[in-house]
């Protein structure tokens, strides 16, 4: 078997593993596209408001493509993971990280895969439930040709990739700190604003706008919305996406900067 | 290092899979002392640790907790740093060459899992094969002797979250050995096991190195387990070596008694002074009585014949020194061993 299929079946053999480590929480998905839906009543119900409150307009956003948006962030919510992961954290803590680095493999590239396999599990049965409420109380304003659902399709791949390496980086700070409580609620916090969850980025006034550039914020949720959208097509879809890859290679290579010093002081201490 | 200490050191490593030079670690503990102030402690965990296994070689590794072991087991992986000294595994360097080194050795830490929690044995294995990169089928008959030798037939399937501990560490022996490791390290593998599964994995272990010649590095609280695996005992103590040989050898040198056990056909008096020996206990007729000797010392035969002597003995039995006495001796003996 040559290199390169032992490592895409080495990938592939992850996001499966991912995939089904995840399938078997059924009633936890149920209960969280339940959860994503009922929130999206609330948010498309502010999200109209607001923009009737405005003049019927807001930042190019209408009754219904405001609504639309409110319904795509809740969908995209449990795939891009916005909320976050702690397993590593917890393994750096426990010493069960021990058990990683004694794999012939480099982590940071099995939990990517892992988590691909995760986002490809929880994306028709925690998407699917809030676009189709969505649908059925406000109604949804989707393009109708084929090519922003192509290239939406690699952006939110692209929002996962990017959302698990950030998350990847505040897992790590569990090298140095023994409570990541802060970091995470802080991390939760700026991100649920500036990734455009709370609401587009589009509507922060100018001094959030230049904060959020700077960050790969947006690369997360209001990104792949304006491709799939396609309120932004054409040159300014690929943009976009540009924007998200280098993000991506970025933060995927201060990830495995940080590791490595992390590992160089890790202590595992007992068993 | 000069040139001729590192050819030196690539020859002794060429027939030896671990080979370990004046290796410590050093860690500091920090203990909150005073409003803002905190002291700072540094700990020898290991310290000057030198010893060298041979390929196929089985050592027991064996110290009190909190005597180095598992530091020095991370350090032999590659998963530690060393504060200074050297160690090659399997002709690696282990912290830079970690990844070429996982693909050559099998790790267990008793209690650590590395199979998945929410997943099947059998699911654990294939996305272990993709992970050691075996190819195609061949991993499937391996896989396969695996689930007959370890008898995991009846829960393969099943998530390993629902396992008994036994039959989760048999998985993780599994999941270890998969690839055919050159060398398996277990750290502690028999911890909470009850005695028959003990027994198994233990004859399991010894057919797997007879079959496959693996190298076997043990760590254990189990005296047991040294005597029936190993033949080398390596003992630490505050990170020191205090012993390296054989387990006779290390009965010889603490001093432990051996009991010779005497019935005799008649009543016979108390057996008070005979050369060599200890009375330890006789029975009030006489008719059974217990002497202990150090080997070494006396004989066996020595002191059989001087007891025949004094009456015909009917029957005798040697009891050998417990070896957990044996480790507790060498534990409490303060003077570090130095070859």
């Amino acid at each position: 078997m040559s290199h390169a299929t032992s490592f895409i079946a080495l990938f592939c053999a992850h996001v499966a593993m991912g995939f089904r480590r995840w399938s078997t929480y059924r009633l936890a998905t149920a209960a969280g596209a339940f959860t994503n839906s009922v929130f999206g009543l609330i948010k498309a119900y502010i999200t109209i408001g607001a923009i009737g409150a405005a003049g019927g307009s807001l930042a190019g956003y209408d009754a219904a493509t405001g609504a639309t948006y409110a319904w795509l962030v809740q969908a995209l919510i449990a795939p891009v993971n916005i909320f976050g992961w702690q397993e590593l954290a917890l393994r750096i803590r426990s010493g069960d990280v021990a058990v990683d680095l004694a794999r012939p493999v480099d982590p940071q590239l099995a939990y990517l895969a892992a988590d691909l396999g995760r986002a490809a599990y929880s994306f028709i049965p925690r998407g699917a439930p809030p676009l189709l409420v969505g649908a059925a109380v406000t109604g949804l304003t989707l393009p109708t040709s084929p090519l922003p659902y192509v290239l939406g399709a690699i952006s939110v791949w692209l929002a996962v990739m990017l959302s698990f390496a950030c998350q990847w980086l505040v897992n790590l700070a569990a090298f140095w700190l023994l409570d990541l409580r802060g970091v995470r609620t802080l991390y939760m916090a700026v991100s649920s604003v500036l990734s455009g969850m709370m609401v587009p980025v589009h509507w922060f006034p100018g001094w959030l706008s230049t904060v959020a550039a700077w960050t790969p914020g947006p690369s997360l949720i209001q990104a792949p919305i304006d491709v799939v959208t396609a309120r932004a097509d054409g040159v300014d879809a690929l943009a976009i996406m540009g924007t998200q890859a280098v993000w991506l290679v970025a933060m995927l290579a201060v990830g495995q900067l940080v590791f490595l010093a992390g590992t160089r002081k890790l202590v595992v201490q007992g068993g | 290092m000069s040139m001729a200490i590192a050819v030196a050191h690539a020859d002794s490593a060429t027939d030896a899979i671990i080979d370990v030079r004046s290796l410590s670690r050093r860690f500091t503990v920090r203990s909150p002392g005073g409003r803002l102030r905190r002291t700072k402690k540094t700990v020898d965990a290991v310290d000057a640790l030198t010893f060298s296994m041979q390929r196929g070689a089985a050592i027991g590794y064996i110290g009190a907790n909190g005597a180095g072991k598992s530091t020095t087991i991370k350090m032999i992986t590659g998963i530690l740093v060393p504060s200074s000294g050297s160690v090659v595994t399997c002709g690696l360097d282990p912290v830079r060459q970690r990844k070429r080194l996982a693909r050559r050795i099998g790790v267990v830490f008793g209690q650590r899992t590395q199979l998945w929690w929410d997943l099947p044995l059998r699911e654990s294995y294939r996305t272990l094969a993709a992970i050691h990169r075996l190819p195609g089928d061949s991993w499937v008959a391996r896989r396969d002797e695996l689930i007959d030798r370890l008898d995991l037939a009846s829960f393969v399937d099943t998530p390993v979250r629902q396992l008994s501990l036994g039959q989760r560490i048999r998985g993780e022996i599994a999941a270890a050995l998969l690839h055919s490791p050159e060398l398996l390290i277990l750290d502690e593998p028999t911890i909470g096991l009850d005695v028959l599964s003990k027994e198994r994995l233990r004859v399991f272990l010894a057919e797997q190195r007879a079959l496959h010649g693996t190298s076997l590095l043990l760590t254990t609280h189990d005296m047991d387990d040294v005597q029936r695996l190993t033949e080398r005992l390596v003992v630490v103590d505050h990170g020191q070596m205090i012993y390296d040989g054989d387990l006779p050898g290390l009965v010889h040198r603490v001093g432990a008694e051996r009991v010779m056990v005497l019935d005799f056909a008649a009543p016979t008096p108390p057996l008070e002074d005979v050369p060599g020996t200890r009375l330890v206990h006789s029975e009030p007729d006489g008719m059974r009585q217990r002497l202990s000797f150090v080997p070494g010392h006396t004989t066996a035969g020595a002191v059989l014949a001087s007891v025949s002597a004094r009456g015909e003995v009917r029957d005798l039995s040697i009891e050998e020194p417990d070896i957990e006495d044996v480790v507790r001796r060498l534990y409490l003996s303060t003077e570090p061993y130095r070859q």
